[in-house]
Formats: C-alpha cells, sequence, structure tokens
C-alpha cells in the first residue's frame, strides 16, 4: 500500500510544523523520515496515522485519500517512542489488544499473539507487565501489537530514541529482516543519519517544516541538493563557498597548486579511522578522515605544518562557477586521487 | 578525630529525629487522638446499652439509614461528574478551563453553611428561582431528601475531580492514541485504557468523597430542616442529641460516624498501598 501526502500544511500557533509537504512512499517500502528535532517529521508521521489534523492538503493512502478519517479506521500501525505500552496489561493482553477490538474469538487471538511474540522473541514473556521488561523488550512488544492487526502501512516514531547504543543496533538491524519478511509499507522517523541509511532504503530529509531532498542514501550522500542536506547526511568542512567530506579531505606534507597551509591541533584515533584536526592560516577549523595507515605513512604530529588536499568538493553558492546548486566538482581525477597518496611514502 | 566528630554528628542528627518524631506524634495525640479515644470512652461509661438504645432508636436507625443514602446517591453521581469533568479539564483544551476549574473549587473554598443558604434561595417555595415551579410539579425540594442529596453533592464535587486531574495529566496521552491506531473507538479507548489508568485516583477520589458526605453538616442543616425521623442524618442526629444533653445518643452515634470516617479512610490507605505496589 503505496502512501502519499499532498501539500500538507500544518501550524501550532505561531509555529509552521509542515510547510507544504509532499511526500511519496512506494508501496512495500521501508522509508525514513531524516531531520533534526522540529523539522516536522513526527507530525507529518502523525498526520499519516490521523494522530494529527492537518490544516490544509491530503493523505492518500492506497490511492485512497484518508484526510477525514479517524485514527481507528486508517489501519495504521503506529510505534512510539516511549512505547506507550499499556501498564495495565499483561505482554500478552498488549499485543492482543487490537484483536480483541476487532472481536476475534479467543483462540484465534491466543494463536495469533503467540506467533507475534515468537516473531518479536519474546515468546516467554507473555504474563509478564511492560513495567517487568527491559526497554527493549518493551518496544518490541509495542511493534507486536502494531503487527498483530496486520496493518495496512507501519509506522515508526523515532522507535530506537529512548534505547541505549547496543540495543538499538541489534534493534535496527532486526526491523530491516523483520521488513524483509513482512513487505508491509513502512515509515520511520529518526534524526540519527546513519540509522536511517542503515535501515532505511528510501530517505526523506526535512528540515523546518520543509522537505529538503528525497532519495537512496547514496543519492543523497553523492548528490545532496543543498548545505543542509550535505551536512546533514554525513561529516562536512567548509573552505571558503566549498564543502568537502573529511573523507575527502587529503593530508600531504609538500605543497602544491590545490593545497591549503594548516596546523594539525589534534590526532584522535578512533579505531581503524584516525581524526586529524587542523587550523588553515585564516582560522577556519576542518578535519580529515583518514586510516591508521595513511598516518603512520605521514607521520603526523600535533603542532606540525601539514597541508590539504580537497579530493572532491561541493557548491551550491549560485554564484559560484558551476551554475547548478549541488554541483559536483572533482578537485582530483580518480587516478590524482589515487596518485595523491604515494607522495608521502 | 574525624570518625569522633561523624559519630557526633550522627548523635546529634538521631536526637533531632527524635524531637521531631515526638513533635509530630504528640501533635497527632493531642489534637486528633485524644478527642476520639474521649468519644470512646464517654461512650461507655455507663456501659454498652445506653448508647446502644439511643443508637437503635427509630430516630437513630434512620438517621443512619439517611446518611447511608446521602452516600449511595451522592457518590455515584460526582464520580460520574468528576470523572468526565477531569477529562474534559485535561484532554480538551477550551478557553474556559481555568474558569472551569476554579469554579470546581467552590466547594473547597466556600463554608458549608453559605452553601446551605444559597441552595435554600434557589428552591425556597416562597419566592426561590426554582423552588415554586418545581413545588407546582409536585417536588418538594427543601426540607426533604432531594435537597440534602443536592447540599451533599455540591459539598463533595471537586473530590473525585481533583484526585483524577494529577493522575490524567500524568498518563498522558499515548497510551490512548496508541489504543486510536490499533482500532479502538473513543468509548472503547475510555473503558479499555484510560479507566483502568486513572483507577486509583478515581477510587480515591471515592473514598474522600464518601467521607466527606457521610460527615456533612453545615449545608444539610440548612436546606434539611433537621426534622427528626424525617430528614435527619447522622451528624444532625448527633448534634440534636448533644442539644437535647441526651449524652449516649450523642457519644453513641458519634462513635458509629468516627468507625465509618475510620473505615472509609482505612479502605483509602489499603487502596494507597496496593496503588505504590
Amino acid at each position: 500500500m503505496g502512501i502519499s501526502v499532498e501539500g500538507a500544511n500544518k501550524s501550532f500557533g505561531d509555529f509552521q510544523a509542515l510547510n507544504d509537504v509532499s511526500i511519496e512512499v512506494p508501496d512495500g517500502s521501508l522509508t525514513a523520515l531524516l531531520g533534526p528535532s522540529g523539522s516536522g517529521k513526527s507530525t507529518l508521521l502523525r498526520a499519516i496515522a490521523g494522530l494529527e489534523t492537518l490544516d490544509g492538503g491530503r493523505v492518500m493512502i492506497d490511492d485512497e485519500d484518508v484526510s477525514k478519517k479517524p485514527t481507528q479506521k486508517r489501519e495504521v500501525g503506529f510505534v512510539f517512542q516511549h512505547y506507550a505500552a499499556f501498564k495495565h496489561m499483561t505482554v500478552y493482553e498488549n499485543v492482543g489488544f487490537g484483536l480483541k477490538i476487532r472481536k476475534w474469538d479467543k483462540a484465534k487471538i491466543s494463536d495469533r499473539v503467540h506467533e507475534l511474540l515468537r516473531l518479536v522473541q519474546l515468546d516467554g514473556l507473555a504474563g509478564r507487565y511492560p513495567s517487568q521488561l527491559s526497554g527493549g523488550q518493551r518496544q518490541r512488544m509495542a511493534l507486536a501489537r502494531a503487527l498483530a492487526v496486520e496493518p495496512q502501512v507501519l509506522l515508526l516514531d523515532e522507535p530506537f530514541g529512548a534505547l541505549d547504543a547496543k540495543v538499538r543496533k541489534d534493534l535496527r538491524t532486526w526491523l530491516r529482516r523483520l521488513h524483509d519478511e513482512m513487505h508491509v509499507t513502512t515509515i520511520f522517523v529518526t534524526h540519527d543519519q546513519e540509522e536511517a541509511m542503515d535501515v532505511a532504503g528510501q530517505l526523506v530529509v526535512m528540515n523546518e517544516g520543509r522537505v529538503e531532498q528525497s532519495g537512496t542514501a547514496d543519492e543523497l550522500y553523492e548528490n545532496p541538493a543543498n548545505e543542509f542536506v550535505m551536512s546533514f547526511v554525513g561529516e562536512v568542512n567548509k573552505l571558503g563557498d566549498d564543502f568537502v567530506r573529511p573523507h575527502d579531505m587529503e593530508v600531504v606534507l609538500d605543497a602544491d597548486d590545490r593545497t591549503q597551509e594548516g596546523m594539525v591541533q589534534r590526532i584522535v584515533t578512533l579505531g581503524f579511522e584516525v581524526r586529524v584536526e587542523l587550523v588553515l592560516s585564516d582560522g577556519t577549523e576542518v578535519w580529515a578522515q583518514l586510516t591508521r595507515a595513511e598516518l603512520q605513512r605521514l607521520e603526523l604530529r600535533e603542532g606540525q605544518i601539514a597541508y590539504l588536499r580537497p579530493v572532491q568538493a561541493k557548491s551550491f553558492n549560485g554564484s559560484s562557477p558551476s551554475d547548478s546548486p549541488g554541483a559536483s566538482t572533482p578537485l582530483g581525477s580518480k587516478d590524482g586521487g589515487d596518485a595523491g597518496l604515494p607522495a608521502a611514502v | 578525630m574525624s570518625s569522633a566528630s561523624a559519630r557526633s554528628h550522627v548523635g546529634s542528627g538521631a536526637v533531632s529525629r527524635w524531637s521531631l518524631r515526638i513533635l509530630g506524634l504528640g501533635f497527632l495525640a493531642l489534637l486528633l487522638a485524644a478527642p476520639l479515644v474521649i468519644i470512646f470512652f464517654e461512650t461507655f461509661k455507663d456501659g454498652v446499652q445506653p448508647p446502644l438504645d439511643a443508637i437503635t432508636s427509630p430516630n437513630g436507625i434512620h438517621a443512619l439509614k439517611l446518611s447511608l443514602l446521602m452516600v449511595v446517591i451522592a457518590v455515584p453521581l460526582n464520580t460520574v461528574f468528576g470523572v468526565v469533568c477531569a477529562v474534559l479539564l485535561v484532554r480538551h483544551k477550551w478557553k474556559a478551563n481555568a474558569l472551569i476549574d476554579s469554579v470546581i473549587n467552590l466547594p473547597f473554598a466556600l463554608s458549608p453553611v453559605v452553601i446551605g443558604l444559597a441552595l435554600y434561595l434557589l428552591y425556597s417555595t416562597n419566592g426561590g428561582w426554582f423552588g415554586p415551579t418545581l413545588a407546582e410539579a409536585g417536588l418538594e425540594v427543601l426540607f426533604s431528601v432531594p435537597g440534602m442529596v443536592l447540599a451533599s453533592i455540591f459539598v463533595s464535587l471537586p473530590f473525585v475531580v481533583r484526585e483524577t486531574v494529577p493522575v490524567l495529566q500524568e498518563i498522558g496521552t499515548e497510551q490512548e492514541q496508541a489504543a486510536s491506531t490499533l482500532g479502538a473507538n473513543a468509548w472503547q479507548t475510555f473503558w479499555r485504557v484510560t479507566l483502568p489508568a486513572i483507577r486509583w485516583g478515581v477510587a480515591y477520589g471515592v473514598v474522600l468523597t464518601t467521607a466527606r458526605v457521610l460527615g456533612e453538616f453545615g449545608a444539610v442543616t440548612i436546606v434539611s430542616g433537621s426534622i427528626s425521623g424525617k430528614t435527619e442524618t447522622l451528624p444532625l442526629f448527633v448534634s440534636k442529641e448533644f442539644e437535647r444533653f441526651s449524652e449516649p445518643g450523642a457519644y453513641g452515634a458519634s462513635l458509629v460516624l468516627a468507625l465509618l470516617a475510620l473505615t472509609t479512610l482505612l479502605a483509602m490507605n489499603l487502596l494507597k498501598r496496593k496503588e505504590d505496589a
């Protein structure tokens, strides 16, 4: 069931949460709404579920305008950041809630609930209360509860936001796999670009109530439409009008016409990756992402002078030589990029 | 040296803790426990028979029944009203909310006598706003049960609202929204999700309402006329027996009232313990 939102507007008092937002979510896809807090992503998701009424625009699920339909008739599964577990019900009763509302008979409910509890790996915990579960278990219970009624679409509002890093990572892998099995059209909201790229096939980047860009993770990373998307989907350095990813910054020891001089301020080793922070002569602070091997080859020390060569940069300034915004300017050919490295060997 | 000073510190902590305890318990003993104990001893100073006779007299029995009738009518009505009102106050943001909120507190702020007087003016058959019309329809409000019920409802109205509002605010709306995404309509959501979540707050309010209705004196005195064997509740019975210097009746009925109050308070504590568990 594809979902589309057309020209959605929503204000809370003076604050415009959604400003003429349109998105297309293909049938069976797993789409992430990505953006900082206050960008309108949660409001958009809640509007799709009918938990917020739009001031203007419409929501279509499977080519049907559901804008006037109340939440309980939209057949959406919704998972909340803070689980929204029914605290006075057991895990079993929580998962079976929607089925009981639909007046299924007890034996059928029991079969379905146990099937779902197996799916979310909570089989042994049917009789527990939510207060006796860990955060991750509660969220899996909430997911089972949403899936029990076989919703047309599954909506997840920052589902892993309240969990610690390890559980978060496990759950998102697991969600990805679950989606591969169930093929239910899924939208999930997150402010974490890594999580969005890891889980979702399709991303919609939002900012200040507008859609900045949508596409696959690769498209957004390689061809960001603007400065906001570029800096939101990955790390970025600003060199004048140019934006350069830290891994597109080459550090060399000899100057040439394309390099800029900088002083190494700090070297941080993060496992395989090394973060080299430099200050340019005009005071700009930038950093380059190197491998351990590269660092060892260069023998960089804090306080030393080194030269930076952007391998690939982007400019979103209309007055820049490249007319089209978001144009990618390869500053070194592929060969040149590779050739740049042995310079220090 | 340091351990010695630490010990003396602990010692002074214990001293101040004990003096606080004695102060608190002494206050309670003097102001709350002593009067109740005295009632108990005074009631039975000439044996069990005199107070028992007074309480089981037709007027005594009638007063007890009437008091319980007030509870049976006023408490359910105020419970339903209180829950509905709390839901409206918390879940539906109206501009008039602040006004409604303070109006609901009126019975707390007003002296019950004033409430009784206001009801009297409203329902008096002699020039009251509603009195003559209702009298023509054959409904006597003043000096009969309907007026007393109105007075009881009025004075005990805020308890369920006040106890329910904070619980509703605390549980938030997410559980209710989750229920609606699972297909529950507003009614199903209320019965299956909201009400179970606020049940201890409501129960607490019900207990307080019951205690208040049982003990109500001021407002009921005025609207009932305190006619023995007809419109006399237990507190009115106590007052009248006391005025007649019929001590066994006054103390005996007081003891019954105290026991009823104690039972409701005990019920409240049991509920609270269950809630905490």
